[in-house]
């Protein structure tokens, strides 16, 4: 499932190219104090093969020259390592606005050397182009990041994101801690996905550990994940539809999304059930009568969900905004490997539940939806279909659920492990090494908005300015996931 | 749709009752305000909320407060979209030093008299994310707070009521 090699410049450079003819997708690159590692996936090789490449001299050949997609990746490895990526075509800070009192924090030498000079957004000239800039503050209660647009008139030529504003260098934090800190904080990367952090990070520990989960455990962790992939894509569908003026499917939708996180603290005793995953199982098992509310829930969601399916598909003025706004061409979405709702409704039918699966999804039978229009009207239906699929996931488990304990001993010791865990928002990546006394040497992140928000500039291309928070809705990246 | 709506117009409301402001706990919470504060704020507030590096769960159950069960406009409080319209700042997030100018320019903007409420543990102490080079020590290092309201993050429901302490002080304070 998990590979991992020591290479040379030439091998680097030779993946670099199988990146860029798109014969293998890149799925993370993040630096060490004296290497950098890249993840990627192989249509062949059913794993993620990570090589690692030494960089005794603080250099290393850039990915991005090859293959952009790797740009923000090597401008985080420079900010937070102080390596340099050399002859990437963009050698701007990313993560680091010069504010933290300290340079290349994560590096062996961080320093206080001097901040980065001004931030310089990319030109864009032409007649008659304005700029319109905005955040880190938002008019909505949304997560920081700033957005600058270059527009003509209504029309958007450009958008570049600028984002960073999150970051809480939670990599920093996780060296040298334990196992039961790292679960913790990792639940608190991006909060929306705390259960699928907690999975990552906790199927990392246990293969790192060579510790087994009970099945009960196996089982109740898929319960957990397709809860919150409902949850977030019923709020989800709702803030889309209300971003096109239409907020009667949002107040319905609100209404379903609070319903799945009452019956969720009344199973596992938290609302968004964070810090209940840890490694080796569950922190603590289903409540009794768990399995008759969530049954009741299943059934309760299946039938009003699919009247507001019906107003959805009914309604021409919403279809109006939402059908070919915010294209991401599907020749795009798999350069950029883009997982999720993002990726399925532009072609690309990646879902690590299915392409690298864990249990108990390999023995469960589910559908994954894929459209090929790649526009905001594609996203709603490829979260409606999920939402269907979940709802049957979500009774098969019920069906299957096996009993005994649910939770096994981690014995923590030395090792390694990268695994993939598919989020609601998509394909999360996690790297955990531990050393000899099992705490973390080097624990990353890799959030799948790290190949969302590139798309969103590209989808946003052609738009008015004021479909924008529509097309940002549909999107839905995640910025603290991102700026870890 | 039409079913839709004639089902809204008939099914018994899913609002929840007014949660207990009384509660000790709370009264406790209210960390800074004073008599005559209390006495301007009247029955109505603007809320401007702002991420100071939360991980975004403090903002999911900000978001719940909008729907049917906690419906919170009808006690009066409501968000807006500027600073310049809010009477009170709600901030989630330990302060990260990437968002700390942004924080006190939106503070600043604020026409006085405000307030100041932090939702969530990080945004008390930096919470999990204490210690970070990237982090500050929570929101009252940056701006001043009245209330706290704890949680990780915090429930609908403390949210509430928190929220309703700050707007009821005034009833419980002005003497004839
Ligand atoms: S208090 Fe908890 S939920 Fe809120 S931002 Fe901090 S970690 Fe996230």
């Amino acid at each position: 499932m998990f590979i991992t090699n020591d290479v040379e410049a030439d091998d680097w450079d030779r993946m670099t190219l199988r990146l860029a003819g798109g014969e293998s997708v890149l799925s993370g690159l993040w630096g060490e104090t004296d290497a950098v590692r890249i993840a990627v996936l192989d249509a062949a090789v059913s794993g993620i093969t990570v090589l690692r490449l030494p960089c005794p001299g603080g250099h290393f050949p850039s990915v991005a020259r090859h293959h952009p997609v790797a740009i923000r990746l090597e401008r985080a490895i420079r900010d937070l390592f102080g390596l340099i990526p050399d002859g990437t075509p963009d050698a701007r800070p990313w993560l680091d606005h010069g504010k933290w009192e300290v340079r290349h924090p994560l590096s062996k030498t961080s320093g206080t050397e001097l901040s980065p000079a001004p931030y310089m957004f990319l030109p864009s000239e032409g007649e008659s182009l304005h700029q319109i800039p905005v955040g880190p503050v938002h008019a909505g209660i949304i997560e920081p990041g700033h957005f600058r647009f270059t527009a003509n008139g209504e029309t958007v030529v450009r958008l570049e994101e600028r984002l960073g504003y999150v970051h809480r260098g939670i990599e920093g934090l996780l060296a040298g801690a334990g196992l039961a800190r790292g679960a913790q904080v990792a639940g608190r990367v991006s909060g929306d996905s705390t259960v699928a952090y907690a999975l990552a990070f906790s199927r990392a520990a246990e293969s790192a550990c060579g510790a087994r989960v009970p099945p009960r455990a196996h089982y109740l962790r898929a319960l957990l994940a397709e809860l919150e992939r409902i949850a977030n894509h019923f709020g989800d569908i709702g803030a889309i539809c209300n971003d096109a003026s239409f907020p009667l499917i949002q107040a319905h939708c609100a209404v379903l999304r609070e319903e799945v996180l009452r019956a969720t603290n009344s199973c596992f005793g938290h609302r968004l059930a964070r810090d209940c995953i840890v490694p080796g199982g569950l922190a603590r098992d289903l409540e009794d009568g768990g399995a008759a509310i969530l049954r009741r829930l299943t059934a309760t969601l299946g039938s009003k969900f699919a009247r507001i399916v019906e107003v959805y598909d009914n309604t021409a003025s919403l279809q109006d905004r939402t059908g070919g706004a915010g294209i991401v061409k599907p020749e795009l979405a798999r350069r950029f490997g883009a997982g999720g709702y993002i990726g399925r409704a532009s072609g690309r039918s990646f879902d690590a539940r299915r392409a690298l699966p864990f249990p108990p999804y390999d023995a469960l039978a589910f559908e994954v939806p894929v459209l090929d229009a790649g526009d905001v009207n594609a996203r709603v239906w490829i979260r409606i279909r999920e939402i269907e699929q979940s709802l049957l996931l979500l009774e098969h488990v019920l069906d299957t659920l096996p009993s005994g304990p649910v939770r096994a001993d981690v014995t923590p010791g030395a090792g390694e492990a990268a695994v993939l865990v598919e989020g609601f928002r998509g394909d999360i990546l996690v790297y955990l090494r531990l050393d000899e006394n099992g705490c973390i040497e080097r624990c990353h992140f890799r959030d799948p908005s790290w190949f969302q928000w590139p798309l969103l500039e590209a989808a946003i291309e052609g738009n008015i300015v004021a479909d924008f928070p529509l097309c940002n809705k549909s999107f839905n990246c995640s910025y603290s996931g991102h700026d870890l | 749709m039409r079913r839709l709506l004639f089902e809204g117009l008939f099914r018994k409301p899913l609002t929840e009752p007014r949660p207990n402001t009384d509660d000790k706990e709370i009264r406790e919470l209210v960390a800074r305000m004073t008599k005559s504060a209390r006495r301007r704020l009247g029955h109505s507030l603007s809320i401007r909320e702002v991420d100071a590096g939360s991980c975004n769960g403090c903002e999911l159950e900000i978001h719940a407060l909008s729907n049917a069960f906690y419906d919170l406009e009808r006690f009066g409080l409501r968000f807006v979209a500027s600073p310049r319209h809010a009477d009170v700042l709600l901030v989630t997030g330990p302060v990260t030093k990437n968002m700390h100018e942004a924080l006190e320019r939106t503070y600043a903007a604020m026409p006085s008299p405000k307030w100041v409420v932090a939702a969530g543990d990080c945004a008390f102490n930096g919470g999990v994310f204490a210690g970070s080079y990237a982090v500050g020590r929570g929101v009252a290092a940056v701006v001043p707070v009245d209330l706290y309201i704890e949680g990780c993050p915090p429930t609908p429901v403390s949210l509430l009521k928190g929220l309703l302490t700050l707007m009821e002080a005034q009833a419980h304070h002005t003497t004839p």
